[in-house]
């Protein structure tokens, strides 16, 4: 059954620092535990600060290893050259005719080149002795070893001839090709190689953190259900054990619907928001001033700019939030009015069809309809464009990052890994921003739940019975009644039983009679001690109830009610209630008394049935479980407070014996409508507006011709 | 769901299908967004770039955030006109049909199912439509475009990026059927506190009478930990959703990046850079896979819910109402009369009668009465005029037509039906009276005025804050039970009708009142014919007829004096109210 109204419109509450105040002391019992999880929450907030410096590093260390050792290759054309200088090689060439594998041209090419070498400046020198015939190179050149690898002289040789075609190309594609076909022994030298060490503690570390994180954030969440669902469990208990304490008085002004919704519903916002609010914030807001901390730290001309930038969209965002959060209640409201139309409709459709009422229903529901319409086109729209906004201002400021960062790069004020974090450092600023928002607008909620349960809580409770020492044993208690000069009022200010006073001998009938509304169930409110006189006593064998426990009162009374309050279980079980000594066949014994045993038999589990069958239970037949029930109750008192009223006029004529032998002895108290069932009783009350007014037999009442008489005669009066 | 879409208007439809179109567009340009990202990215890393170069990138990428926005905006707009239109047709569409519904149909469904099929279940279908339909033309389009992008992009890293969204489909699947079957659970727990505690509030006189507040604390604690235990299963295995998705997505691109640098290392020097900047591309579309397959994820979760409450609309809205009109405007030859001819009713599909064998006739004027004992069929007799239920066999005359040959709407302009209930709705004491259409003019004040004195209701109505215009508030909670009743009768009484029909509703007056009641009422409406159920033999002994009903068949009939000579039944009823020298005098 839907509450009408839908969806509680989020609840500003009326003192949230103090709710919020009282609720934290309320989960003391958990402290450790909440501890624990907000904590790792942090940790894991933290962690995730760390992960994206680590990834940039992890980048920056893939893209060193790319690029060709360059500095390797320097060397080697310095040490190339070295050996290739006119003081190493002089003596060489001088040589040079001796040598048997330079023939006669080669020789007279070198002379040549030789002669030019002296006046070239160095970096040409290369050139012109790359001109060099191999087998003079060869001849000329010596091994070189670098960081251990030798490189003979004929892969010198490979290698400069590869350099003289690649000309003044270096760094494209075509270079970089000509890079892949150099002799090995060179390749291995400037080949890139990635630290793969590096890559591989890195990697590591990384993944030890997300593993962490992940883990904390289980462990966190499952603490803070832990938490949640035992502090849900724990309130409903304690609202529960509540309404056993509060005095009756209580429910009389209070709806039970209201109670209801803070059982169920209040208990329950609680519950979700602290499992999943408490937690979000304590990370986000870790996560938002960590990211904040770490921009500052990193350049605060870059933090100002990313603040700044992602600012100009929060302030967009929380106009949107705040337009769209009134249209939001006002679909709410409008929500809720629909459902109170069409409950009213639907539950009166007999109403409706008979007095051709459809016509205007309808024409007031599309009015409704229409006006849900547009308050819930708005209210989407807007919120919907939450996401798309904020998925903007992110872009936003990761461009006005960027360009800021290149301005100062090129200035030399800042590196370029500082603009790299800084990237990652605004993602992480603007997320958290409007999940903290969203679980504000929840804690409000939270603390107004709180507020509404704890007032529950606070509410005055029934007087303290501790001082109480009498008690009257049930089995020898004489049955004997005195109201002396009774005041009450259900409100201080009006007093609707004034000076009642009357003596009910042991096993007499009184019977009370009067109008609706008259009062006749305050005398039983009474008597049962539900309410506290103002003034006066009642006296129970001579002892006041004053000194009497309600406990003990309570169980001196047999009373059966109008309503035919049973509960979701079987006949069995409500016929027996709270008295475990009751054996079956007592159960069968009091059915067969009210006459329901028959009823009972045919049903397929017979005192197994489910009485939240209504089908096939009639609220008649309900009546008598519950005038059974009452018959299983032993007590020299009993009260039948339009008990009969549910069950047609031949039935009760059953019961009606039944309930004689049951009063048989016993002081009782009959509250009738039926003026017929009470005519033999030892005593009327008769009530009007809240007073007695006459008092006696049937035919004392009858002769005296008063308010009784006319009552009684007007069943039977002319008018049809 | 299908069915309902057919609820779209032209309108609604053009706008679905020009989101269509923006909707890829926005795809476009966020699949473009990366692109941009990774050159600005490169550029303020490359020593020597110039300015000009960022700005244009930034610029451009600027530009796809910005118009990705602008057409969010604008497919947000459509879309929630469009759901918000949808919803509001298909709300309006049920609510006529339910006011063509018989008693019956009401009585199928029941009414606080017809209310959450009004309102919840037309939002889930709302809601589905309003993001669902969203995310479900995004998501596609953005897996297979962002799966496009990185396609022949690296075999190692495709087989990473399946296995991850293989894992992550996996446990959201895994946890959906372990956790979905037992969400119902909860909210029959949610149920079973809520139950046992309105047990407890409305049982609390006769719980504290019996000392039972144990024996309920018991009870209650039982659904309390019920409750918990099963709530706390289900958030505890929620709770590893989050971790594991935050893992799978993190570890991808952990993963791509490890992958990368054993692939870069192995390369040659021409291929490193293609290998370098495919990583970089592949790790942030691999992302938007996973993202895309989630956002389909969520869409399987939702649909269920919608698909469901859709059926549960649809039931509605194709339920065969069962009392349809009669042909034609008639002109009746009687005035008044009321005939049963051999009338059998039985609930469709109960297996016994209600109602067996009646037959009677009242005329103008006259007053019939039916008494009986709970479940004698009183109330279900005279359901048949107004046509809440239809007859199973045998006819209901109305003026010597049968019921079923008027149009309803005639049919109810001769008739005034006081309910066992009284029903009042929101708005004024004059409004309440005034309820309705009787086919006649509208009803003046003084008519009002009028029905309220008949109904002995000018004492309490005049003192009420606002007099006639007085407000009530929702369910007549502003007035008493026996105020009701009252306004209830004046109501009919406003409506000057043929008939009277009063079904059990003097109950809730007390003798008096009652009595001063119907001597009034019998003075007021000297020409109609009245039909009285009542309990209480006083309301009833002076009628014209008074027929006895006892299981369904009627076991007597005729005045009070002749019943109480030859109908056992009647005499029984009548001695349990009053004494023998009473009915003598009578």
């Amino acid at each position: 059954m839907p509450r009408p109204g839908g969806r509680r419109v989020q609840e500003k509450s009326k003192d949230f620092f103090g709710s919020t105040k009282r609720l934290i002391l309320n989960l003391k019992p958990w402290k450790y535990m909440m501890i624990l999880a907000l904590s790792l929450a942090m940790i894991s907030s933290i962690l995730s600060l760390i992960a994206p410096n680590q990834l940039s590093t992890f980048t920056d260390t893939i893209r060193e290893g790319i690029t060709p050792n360059t500095n390797q290759l320097k060397e080697l054309s310095a040490r190339i050259s070295t050996n290739l200088s006119q003081e190493k090689i002089g003596s060489k060439i001088a040589l040079i005719g001796t040598v048997d594998s330079i023939g006669e041209e080669e020789v007279q090419k070198t002379l040549e080149i030789m002669k030019e070498l002296p006046n070239a400046e160095e970096e040409q020198a290369l050139g012109y002795l790359l001109q060099l015939p191999d087998s003079v190179l060869l001849y000329l050149l010596e091994d070189i070893e670098i960081d251990k690898t030798i490189i003979s002289v004929s892969d010198q040789v490979a290698m400069l001839r590869l350099f003289s075609r690649m000309g003044g190309e270096t760094g494209t594609e075509k270079a970089l090709e000509l890079l892949d076909q150099l002799p090995d022994s060179v390749y291995s030298l400037i080949k890139p190689s990635i630290d793969m060490t590096k890559i591989k503690h890195i990697a590591i570390f990384m993944g030890t953190i997300y593993i962490l994180s992940s883990l904390f954030g289980y462990i966190e969440s499952y603490s803070m259900t832990t938490v949640s669902n035992h502090f849900a469990k724990n309130l409903r208990t304690r609202i529960s054990n509540k309404i056993n304490i509060l005095p009756l008085k209580y429910f009389d002004t209070h709806e039970t619907g209201d109670v209801l919704s803070r059982v169920t519903n209040d208990v329950d916002t609680i519950a979700q928001n602290l499992n999943n609010s408490l937690a979000t914030l304590v990370s986000c807001v870790t996560l938002f001033l960590g990211s904040i901390l770490m921009m500052f730290i990193t350049n605060w001309v870059m933090a100002i700019t990313a603040i700044l930038s992602s600012l100009i969209g929060f302030s967009l965002m929380f106009f949107l939030l705040g337009k769209s959060q009134k249209y939001f209640a006002a679909s709410q409201e409008a929500l809720g009015d629909i459902n109170g139309y069409i409950e009213e409709i639907y539950s009166g459709h007999n109403v409706v069809k008979a007095y051709n009422g459809s016509k205007s229903a309808i024409k007031d529901f599309e009015e409704l309809n229409n006006k849900l319409y547009e308050t819930k086109r708005k209210s989407i729209f807007l919120s919907g464009l939450m996401q798309p906004i904020m998925g903007f201002v992110g872009n936003f400021g990761y461009v006005a990052v960027c360009v800021v960062g290149a301005i100062l790069t090129m200035n030399g004020y800042i590196t370029f890994g500082v603009i790299v974090a800084f990237m990652i450092y605004v993602r992480l600023f603007t997320n958290p921003l409007s999940q903290i928002a969203q679980a504000m607008t929840n804690l409000q909620s939270t603390a107004a739940a709180s507020e509404r349960v704890f007032e529950f809580l606070d509410e005055k409770e029934m007087a303290s019975q501790e001082h109480i020492m009498k008690h009257l044993d049930r089995s020898k208690v004489k049955g004997e009644i005195t109201f002396k000069h009774v005041k009450f009022g259900y409100d201080e200010t009006r007093t609707i039983i004034n000076d009642f006073s009357v003596a009910v001998k042991p096993g007499q009938k009184v019977a009370i009679v009067g109008p609706t509304g008259a009062g006749k169930t305050t005398m039983v409110n009474l008597l049962m001690k539900f309410y506290e006189i103002n003034d006066g006593e009642i006296l129970i064998d001579g002892v006041s109830t004053k000194e009497l426990t309600r406990e003990n009162i309570h169980e001196l009374f047999c009373m059966v009610l109008q309503d035919t309050w049973l509960f979701e279980g079987t006949i069995g079980e409500n016929i027996k209630f709270n008295k475990n000594s009751v054996t079956e066949e007592q159960i069968w014994e009091a059915c067969q008394v009210v006459g329901v045993d028959h009823f009972i038999k045919t049903l397929p589990g017979a005192l197994h049935s489910n009485v939240g069958d209504t089908d096939t239970i009639s609220q008649g037949q309900k009546q008598l479980f519950t005038i059974a029930r009452g018959m299983l109750e032993d007590a020299p008192f009993l009260i039948l407070d339009e008990a009969t009223s549910n069950v047609d006029t031949r039935t009760e004529e059953l019961v009606q014996k039944a309930m004689d032998k049951l009063t048989e002895g016993r002081t009782s108290f009959i509250i009738a409508h039926r003026l017929s069932t009470i005519k033999n009783a030892d005593l009327i009350l008769v009530m009007k507006e809240g007073n007695i007014i006459e008092q006696g037999t049937h035919d004392e009442l009858m002769k005296k011709k008063g308010f009784y008489e006319g009552l009684y005669n007007s069943q039977f009066e002319k008018t049809i | 769901m299908g069915k309902l879409f057919k609820n779209l208007t032209k309108k609604d439809v053009s706008c679905i299908l020009i989101s269509l179109g923006l909707i890829i567009f926005q795809v476009w340009l966020e699949l473009k967004m990366p692109d941009y990202m990774s050159s600005i990215t490169r550029l303020v890393q490359t020593e020597g770039s110039l300015m000009k170069d960022i700005l244009l990138q930034g610029g451009y990428m600027l530009a796809c955030a910005l118009g990705s926005l602008l057409s969010a905006i604008v497919v947000g707009y459509f879309a929630s006109n469009v759901a918000s239109h949808f919803a509001t047709v298909v709300r309006s569409k049920i609510f006529h049909k339910i006011q063509s519904f018989g008693t019956e149909e009401m009585k199928k469904f029941s009414t606080s199912s017809l209310i959450t099929r009004t309102t919840n279940d037309v939002t889930q279908v709302d809601m589905m439509i309003g993001m669902g339909l969203q995310m479900m033309v995004k998501a596609p389009i953005m897996a297979v475009w962002a799966i496009l992008k990185i396609l022949n992009k690296g075999f190692e890293w495709s087989i990473l990026t399946a296995v991850c969204v293989a894992v992550l489909l996996f446990t959201v699947t895994t946890l959906m059927i372990i956790v979905l079957p037992r969400f119902e659970k909860v909210q029959k727990l949610i149920d079973k506190v809520n139950g046992v505690t309105r047990e407890n509030l409305s049982g609390i006189r006769v719980i504290r009478a019996f000392n039972a507040e144990q024996f309920q604390g018991e009870r209650f604690e039982k659904v309390n930990a019920d409750l918990t235990k099963q709530q706390l299963f289900n958030q505890r295995c929620f709770a590893t959703m989050n971790p594991i998705m935050n893992l799978v997505m993190y570890g991808l691109t952990l993963g791509i990046y490890v992958i990368g640098s054993f692939l870069i290392q192995a390369a040659g020097m021409v291929d490193k850079i293609t290998l370098f900047s495919n990583m970089v591309v592949f790790s942030q579309y691999g992302m938007q896979v996973i993202m895309s397959f989630l956002m389909l994820a969520m869409i399987f979760m939702m649909w269920p819910r919608a698909q469901i409450s859709a059926k549960r609309i649809n039931e509605i809205l194709d339920e065969q109402v069962t009392i349809q009109d009669g042909k034609a405007t008639l002109s009746t030859k009687e005035v008044g009369t009321i005939e049963f001819k051999n009338v059998n009713f039985k609930y469709p599909d109960a297996d016994e009668y209600l109602l067996k064998d009646i037959s009677f006739k009242v005329n103008r004027g006259e007053t019939i009465a039916f008494i009986g004992s709970t479940g004698a069929g009183k109330s279900s007799l005279i359901n048949l005029v107004p046509r809440f239920y239809d007859a199973t066999d045998g006819e209901v005359l109305v003026d010597g037509v049968n019921v079923k040959d008027y149009k309803q709407e005639e049919l109810h302009n001769r008739i005034g039906y006081v309910p066992q209930r009284a029903i009042l709705f929101t708005g004024t004491i004059s409004s309440n009276v005034a309820y309705g259409e009787n086919g006649k003019k509208n009803i003046t004040k003084e008519k009002i005025k009028e029905a309220i004195r008949v109904a002995q209701g000018t004492d309490f109505v005049e003192k009420m804050d606002g007099s006639y215009e007085a407000h009530i508030a929702r369910g007549g909670t502003n007035v008493s039970g026996g105020q009701k009743q009252r306004l209830s009768i004046a109501r009919a009484i406003a409506r000057d009708p043929e008939i009277y029909i009063f079904d059990d509703s003097f109950s809730a007056l007390d003798y008096k009142t009652d009595a001063t009641l119907r001597k009034e009422l019998k003075r007021y409406t000297k020409d109609a014919t009245s039909m009285i159920v009542a309990q209480r033999i006083g309301t009833i002994m002076h009628a014209d007829k008074i027929i006895v009903l006892d299981k369904g068949k009627c076991v007597g009939m005729g005045t009070h004096k002749e019943l109480l000579k030859n109908c056992d039944v009647y005499k029984e009823i009548a001695l349990s109210q009053l004494s023998e020298e009473e009915l003598k005098d009578a």
